[in-house]
């Protein structure tokens, strides 16, 4: 970097990955993670109004939203929980291995997080097909006969219903658009890290993409007793 | 800090590099902030035009310049215009991304690269929303109220809701980036105590656009969805609940409107020390009020719904805390006329602006009480008193704050002094302009002339012909600044370092600033506003 | 946050927990607890959601102050939103 009159001033040793801005690699680091902690405290906002209005109506809908709740399949959605907690897993100990240097480790396991989150998103592709065959869709020929003739015992109206199954896309949706991004920027990670962008000395992507995925999960941990287990217990 | 004036060849961040292609693809945070200015100000022409046709219609009682559909698109655009395209991102992005790294001693934000997203995001959301003028625009009032929004309104909701949505995510990122410098990047001896008071403003207003543009994200996608792949949320015939639409939406929106004075209160400071040439009084009182604001904001929301159909537990809830944000605003009027107490006041045009400021934003903020009370909310809620409440505030309050601190920071941003008789005249102009245009807007309203209404009874003719005439005049005092600005790039006197003689370390590198703003890193030895060891200018630069 | 390298071991553990959790909350969902049934599940989640939080994203090991307020602000504002929004619900007559 050269001062005004011309004079080159000399730079402290470092990596290519020290960016401008910042005066050192630990500076850049402790904003890269306070970053993503702040989008994250920005995402819990994003999912908390659709949160909000969830429980708006499963106050006034009760019964509905019980009934709704038990059309979704509930093994589905344990195996779902199951997987995902399986990729923070995978995801936790890729930032070890990073930490570590062992990047044949980390390769593997950050393939293994992109199974992990394939995985989910194939198996909540066929829930959504399931409550499309069953006419559960808000707007594509919905109708919630089957559930009012199943469950006398619930006092189903059949339009309050539909405000759960509209919940339910919207959120399991968004849920899986951010695992779709989740799955994009793992896919970034394992690029770099085959081609060895990460050290030691430089892991903080593979940490802050970590953070990332591991909101996801969180998110997830709610929807599913939120969405999946209104009420199972025996009529 | 000598007052030599300095060769504009010097290397600075705006000769540094040349062609389209250095600005468009630029990480320099000054660099963006000129792009973000640009764009606000073709914004700000394009709401004050549909401004002008609303107050044109509004000349006589009878709807007859538009038709009532035109007229609902009419106030629709300017709001949302106004407010999501040249209020929420003005200061921020404009004098924000250019001060915050120079006030701190930092070479460029956290994160350049973001921050230059941030402004590709703004302007992708201000296609859209051009795209949605020209093909029709939207009915729904900037508020996107639901069910008409989802179910019944035949305009272009969606484009509408997802260009807000666009430009959210710009909001959010400025934010973000903000936060992060300010934790991470200061000089060295830059503690938190020595910081401009703009800069604890810029970070409270980050708080806000942090946690509460996300909920209008949500919101705005709820309606997308509703609209669009028929997902009932907000619909009655479904069982759905138009007020949930309406707390989400609030939610956001309240502590918008503190996004959009909070920075203005932080240049007024500024200002107010600088041409009194006194510190600032009550420093730890402006930026605890400056937090204090930023989170009392998100608990008064629903005082925007108090005859909407909320229960009276929390229509009384809300009254109070609305009466609870109000007070560390008032603690602000209070230090500024304390700072100005036995000063050496100097009435220069930035000067100007803050004294319109402080005096309008009072006004506004106590107009704001009366309706937070919720007895005389009933009968002045939805007519032209809330109007000439809220446009006090953004106007007289924000808008001001945004023109004194462009006064304020041009010679350190061009290079330049804009010609002060000229800068006096147009802060006059506006002044007026700006009480003839509202003013009568409370009486108006207190009245009973209901808002968003595209005819009314003859009797409030003459009161809204005094308003038009006023906006005539608001017009002619914002596009003076246009014209000698820009004027002032090609013959304005050359600036030196620190032409205003004021603290802050934004003052000391040069006019403009090289591309790494300092060329060594400073190191902060004194306190904030330190103007007892500033000699005052022998007087502030004149230009005809 | 640290340079604490945690063991493998510390993070299979807290897998096979939040596995036991997950089957916990499933099969809690089959009794009959009445209004419990919401409680435990949600305690149970915020269970899950804390031990994720700690170690997985290794807040409990960090030295950054910061990220502990930005999590606990985020954690307020959130429960801001639900709570006076709900309180407008239950008080309607």
């Amino acid at each position: 970097m050269s001062t005004s009159d011309g004079a080159i001033i000399a730079e402290p040793e470092h990596g290519p990955e020290l960016r401008h801005q910042f005066a050192t690699v630990e500076q850049q680091r402790e904003a890269s993670t306070l970053g993503m902690w702040l989008f994250l405290s920005t995402e819990m906002m994003f999912f908390g109004g659709m949160f909000c209005a969830y429980l708006v109506y499963r106050y006034w809908y009760y019964d509905e939203f019980a009934a709704g709740s038990r059309s979704i399949n509930i093994w589905m959605g344990a195996i779902n929980t199951g997987v995902l907690i399986c990729s923070s897993l995978t995801v936790a100990l890729s930032v070890r291995a990073a930490q570590m240097g062992k990047r044949k480790t980390l390769l593997v396991l950050l393939v293994l997080t992109l199974l992990f989150g394939l995985a989910f998103l194939g198996i909540k592709g066929v829930e959504w097909h399931d409550k499309f065959v069953e006419h559960h869709v808000p707007g594509l020929s919905f109708s919630a006969a089957d559930l009012v003739r199943d469950y006398p015992q619930l006092h189903i109206n059949p339009h309050h219903i539909q405000l759960y199954f509209s919940l339910y896309f919207a959120m399991t949706g968004l849920h899986a658009l951010h695992m779709v991004i989740g799955i994009g920027i793992f896919l970034f990670l394992t690029y770099k890290a085959w081609k060895g962008a990460y050290t030691p000395g430089y892991y903080t992507p593979v940490e802050v993409g970590g953070l990332y995925w591991h909101f996801v999960d969180i998110v997830w941990i709610y929807l599913f007793p939120l969405l999946y287990l209104i009420d199972r217990k025996p009529l | 800090m000598s007052s030599a004036a300095l060769n504009p060849e010097r290397p600075n961040y705006l000769n540094q590099e040349y062609g389209i292609r250095s600005w468009l693809l630029t990480v320099d945070h000054k660099r963006i902030a000129l792009l973000y200015l640009l764009s606000i100000t073709f914004f700000f022409f394009i709401g004050g035009f549909f401004a002008l046709l609303i107050r044109l219609e509004l000349l006589t009682p009878a709807g007859d310049l538009v038709q009532a559909d035109t007229y609902n698109k009419l106030f629709t655009m300017h709001g949302m215009v106004m407010i999501f395209f040249f209020l929420i991102p003005s200061i921020p992005a404009v004098l924000g991304n250019f001060l915050v790294p120079l006030m701190i001693g930092a070479k460029d934000l956290a994160f350049p690269k973001i921050n230059l997203l941030s402004w590709y995001l703004y302007i992708i959301g201000g296609v859209m929303m051009l795209h949605c003028i020209l093909t029709g625009g939207v009915d729904t009032g900037w508020t996107f109220y639901t069910p008409f929004s989802t179910a019944f309104s035949n305009t272009r909701v969606i484009e509408a809701g997802l260009s807000v949505f666009v430009v959210g995510f710009s909001s959010i990122l400025t934010g973000f980036n903000f936060v992060v410098t300010i934790h991470r990047m200061r000089a060295p001896g830059m503690t938190w105590s020595r910081l401009p008071l703009f800069i604890w403003a810029h970070y409270a207003t980050s708080i806000i656009q942090l946690l509460g543009t996300p909920v209008l994200a949500a919101t705005l996608v709820l309606v997308v969805l509703e609209r669009g792949l028929h997902l009932g949320i907000f619909d009655p015939t479904l069982g759905g609940d138009p007020l949930l639409f309406q707390h989400l939406f609030w939610f956001y929106s309240h502590p918008a409107v503190y996004i959009m004075i909070l920075p203005s209160m932080g240049v007024v400071t500024e200002i107010v020390a600088c041409f009194s040439r006194k510190r600032i009084f009550g420093y730890n009182f402006i930026a605890m009020s400056s937090i204090a604001i930023a989170v009392l904001g998100f608990l008064v929301w629903a005082h925007h719904m108090f005859v909407a159909g909320i229960s009276l537990y929390s229509a009384l809830v809300f009254s109070m805390l609305s009466y609870l944000v109000a007070v560390p605003s008032a603690i602000k009027v209070f230090n500024w006329t304390a700072t100005m107490y036995k000063g050496s006041i100097t009435f220069s045009t930035p000067m100007l602006y803050s004294f319109g400021f402080i005096g309008l934003f009072t006004m506004g903020g106590l107009t704001g009480l009366f309706l937070a009370a919720l007895g005389i909310d009933v009968h002045v809620t939805d007519t032209y008193f809330v109007v000439a409440h809220f446009h006090y505030i953004m106007v007289g309050g924000a808008v001001m704050g945004y023109m004194a601190g462009i006064h304020f920071w041009w010679p350190k941003i061009s290079g330049r002094m804009y010609p002060e008789a000229w800068g006096r005249l147009a802060a006059l102009i506006v002044f007026l302009g700006f009480n003839l245009t509202f003013f009568p807007q409370f009486v108006l309203g207190y009245m009973g002339m209901p808002r968003r209404y595209w005819q009314y009874p003859p009797e409030f003719q003459v009161l809204n012909v005094l308003s038009t005439a006023g906006s005539t005049i608001l017009a002619v005092g914002y596009l003076l600044p246009m014209v000698y600005f820009l004027w002032s790039m090609r013959y304005g006197k050359i600036a030196d370092a620190n032409p205003w003689h004021a603290s802050g370390l934004e003052w000391m590198t040069t006019s403009p600033p090289p591309t790494f703003n300092f060329e060594e890193t400073p190191e902060v030895t004194w306190e904030a506003y330190d103007y007892a060891n500033i000699p005052a200018p022998e007087e502030v630069p004149v230009e005809h | 946050m640290s340079e604490h390298v945690i063991s493998s071991k510390l993070y299979v553990s807290i897998w096979a927990t939040l596995m036991v959790l997950t089957a916990v909350t499933a099969g809690v969902a089959f009794l009959n607890l009445g209004p419990f049934n919401t409680i435990v599940a949600l305690v149970i989640a915020t269970c899950k959601a804390l031990l994720v939080v700690l170690f997985f994203m290794h807040v409990k090991y960090t030295s950054e102050r910061m990220t502990k307020v930005v999590i606990a602000a985020g954690i307020f504002f959130l429960l801001l939103l639900l709570g006076l929004s709900l309180a407008d619900y239950a008080t309607r007559l």
